[in-house]
């Protein structure tokens, strides 16, 4: 068999996006562990970016489910606020156990999926105008919930917080030459399994393979068989899941309530699924791009804030332009398929 | 409901009324005017009374929605040359605004975040920051019209980025201006009881008027927004109309921003225009325009502002947190736009057809 040259055109459009990402990503890091130098050698400092962004690795990958199908949902950052306030508030004013808190979160991020997929799917409502209104309305409703944030102090909750999962082998001396394992959070585990169940799913299940015939055309989809409404309604369920697991990794990250949690989620969220490859015009998309999506974004906060640039606002500048590249990037090399 | 077959066949007053585009946004601000009526009447109480600086004002609740709404009224006219155009939203609004503001302090402080004096005449400040304006909406508009990105996605990086920016214009700093002339634009020029910020919409609402009578801004405006491509094979560049209405927003930024500042003589990064990019599109929505674009009613955008306002007004005086009204104003909007769903309305009109039927039998 003859080898054929490589080109831009064999690849699929998920996989030239999913390249791009990794590729930067890559490049990214090591520019950082070049220009920066120290802390970025440790393999502690990648865990550090694991453990921070675990529930946004989640909520992404609920996004990117539902970008693929051709909507947006931007409520999830306002729902991971309501999940971590409601929780806090069962578990100290009412002595909740964990495992109801974690169904509830579930429950709360499952009520949201389900009432905006509705809206969206059999209502033909504009996803962005629907989810926009559950962003605010979970904001308030947390609020109402409980005005001020406080940190939790159940006993069985801390525990599991200060769970940790040792990393074999990743471990470094620390600067008494101790040697200290490398570790991760609980939260880390669960978004790594959920980003292999969702590959898998969107990869290999019938129904994962309808979520991007409809995103790439809905109307051909519909003529295939497929149930376009049902596609769309569960992708805005799964997202809602999604965001009641990510809701929950989030809050026993930071073990508080609080109406200014997760702000901006949402956007952080959307970020990463474009950086890592997703089109908002739906269709193309892969977790995994989201994966390292979400890492590029950790990394880049990172460096600005080891930098030692006021983190406030440069972190809100770097990732705009970040955003804002990747989709001139997706915009024009769609535009050169196109044209090739 | 064959009272409402009569007026419906029938080519009366009334059906004229109830087509017109403002005839939601009425309904809505009359429900809300009997709803205080009767929960307190004390609500409508409006005084003359002198404020601090002791010119006599107009004061009560009546006139905070006068003086507030008018920042929403302003904004709402771009937002739905906008919506209109694009078929999409700016939700960058609020982050511009922080923007415009930060630029404005900045050209009045100089290097100084605490003048004496102010160190440029307020004109040239106001045009530095206009300038500054229509350029970021220039730069939405160029995302949306030459990249074809979806409006909302594009503005959410201005909305991401903004504040930061307004923050990083001025060092972080937050300028006070001393200077009394400055607090006219948002509060009250002395000798006249009115709040200013209502005469600046009201020459706002008349320029747009007159551009709208007197150019073709509104027909190219439609064109585009009904169907760009045939809008193309007729001659007109849909990408130049998408960022003249962004330019044009720019534009009602600034002026907001002039207004917002002026009131407290300072700014706040964080919270200066929080969540007005809400109020704006739902101002928008609740005129009765389509959200995903084409014709538009600027009249009806205007009243829909006020009568936001007055809802937020209202929800205030019966001691809702500010961070909690999100919440209520959320459910507004799921209302009205699961009502104005093309689905749902083809069902409610089924069902009323349904029970006139059963009337007639």
């Amino acid at each position: 068999m003859k080898k054929k040259k490589f080109s831009l055109k064999d690849l699929t459009d998920t996989n030239l996006l999913l390249t791009i990402t990794i590729v930067v990503f890559f490049l990214m890091y090591i520019g950082a562990i070049l220009f920066q130098g120290g802390g970025f050698t440790k393999p502690q400092t990648f865990f550090n970016i694991l453990n921070a962004n675990a529930a946004l690795i989640i909520l992404s990958c609920g996004l990117s489910l539902v970008m693929i199908t051709g909507g947006i949902d931007i409520s999830v950052g306002g729902v991971t606020a309501l999940i971590s306030m409601c929780c806090a508030v069962y578990l100290d004013f009412h002595g909740g156990n964990v495992s109801t808190s974690l169904l509830m979160a579930l429950g709360i991020g499952l009520a949201f999926g389900i009432f905006q997929g509705f809206l969206v799917a059999y209502l033909d409502i504009q996803p962005f105008i629907i989810t926009l209104a559950g962003m605010f309305f979970a904001r308030g409703l947390t609020t109402i919930v409980n005005t001020k944030p406080f940190n939790v102090a159940n006993e069985a909750f801390t525990k599991l917080k200060l769970t940790r999962v040792i990393v074999p082998g990743m471990g470094a001396p620390n600067r008494r030459g101790v040697y200290v394992d490398a570790y991760v959070e609980l939260g880390v585990v669960v978004a790594i399994l959920v980003v292999i169940v969702m590959f898998c799913f969107l990869r290999w299940t019938k129904l994962g393979r309808s979520f991007y015939a409809v995103g790439g055309n809905h109307q051909s989809a519909l003529m295939l068989g497929i149930n376009v409404k049902r596609t769309r309604f569960i992708s805005h369920v799964l997202c809602g899941l999604l965001a009641g697991i990510g809701g929950f990794v989030y809050f026993l990250h930071v073990g508080s309530g609080s109406a200014a949690h997760a702000t901006g989620a949402e956007m952080d969220a959307i970020a990463s699924s474009i950086i890592g490859g997703t089109m908002l015009t739906g269709g193309v998309g892969n977790i995994v791009g989201t994966f390292f999506g979400v890492l590029s974004l950790g990394t880049i906060q990172n460096i600005v804030s080891s930098a030692g640039l006021d983190e406030a606002w440069w972190s809100g500048i770097t990732r705009a332009v970040m955003l804002c590249l990747f989709l001139v990037i997706q915009s024009v090399v769609m535009a050169r398929k196109k044209k090739a | 409901m064959s009272k409402d077959r009569k007026t419906s066949t029938g080519s009366g007053i009334l059906t004229k009324i109830v087509r017109n585009q403002c005839f939601i946004p009425l309904i809505a601000l009359l429900l809300l005017v009997a709803f205080n009526l009767i929960a307190d009447p004390g609500f409508f109480k409006i005084t003359l009374a002198d404020n601090s600086a002791g010119n006599p004002v107009l004061s009560g609740f009546l006139v905070t929605i006068l003086d507030s709404g008018s920042e929403l009224a302003i904004l709402a006219i771009g937002m739905t040359l906008v919506t209109a155009a694009s078929g999409g939203q700016d939700i960058s609004v609020g982050a511009a605004v922080a923007i415009a503001g930060s630029v404005l302090l900045r050209v009045l402080c100089g290097s100084n975040s605490r003048p004496e004096t102010l160190q440029a005449p307020i004109i040239v400040a106001f045009l530095v920051s206009c300038l500054v304006a229509m350029l970021f909406g220039a730069f939405n508009g160029v995302l949306v019209a030459y990249f074809n990105i979806q409006p909302m996605i594009a503005t959410l990086i201005l909305y991401t980025a903004g504040r930061s920016i307004a923050a990083w214009v001025n060092n972080n700093e937050l300028p006070v201006i001393s200077e009394p002339s400055f607090k006219y634009f948002g509060e009250f020029i002395p000798g006249i009881p009115i709040p200013t910020p209502f005469f600046i919409a009201v020459a706002c609402m008349i320029v747009i008027g007159l551009v709208l009578k007197f150019t073709d801004l509104r027909l190219y405006t439609e064109a585009v927004g009904i169907n760009q491509d045939s809008a193309r094979l007729n001659g007109l560049d849909p990408k130049v109309v998408k960022v003249l209405s962004f330019v044009i927003l720019g534009v009602c930024v600034a002026v907001v921003g002039l207004i917002k500042v002026s009131r407290i003589s300072t700014i706040n990064y964080s919270v200066i225009a929080k969540d007005i990019e809400m109020d704006a599109i739902l101002a928008v929505a609740l005129g009765g325009n389509a959200l995903s674009g084409g014709k538009f009613n600027m009249a009806a955008s205007i009243i829909g502002a006020y009568v936001i306002q007055f809802l937020t007004t209202t929800l205030y005086k019966f001691h809702v947190q500010s961070d909690a009204l999100p919440a209520y104003k959320a459910v507004v909007v799921i209302i009205l736009v699961v009502l104005s769903a093309p689905k749902v309305r083809e069902w409610l009109a089924g069902l009323s057809k349904r029970s006139m039927k059963k009337e007639a039998v």
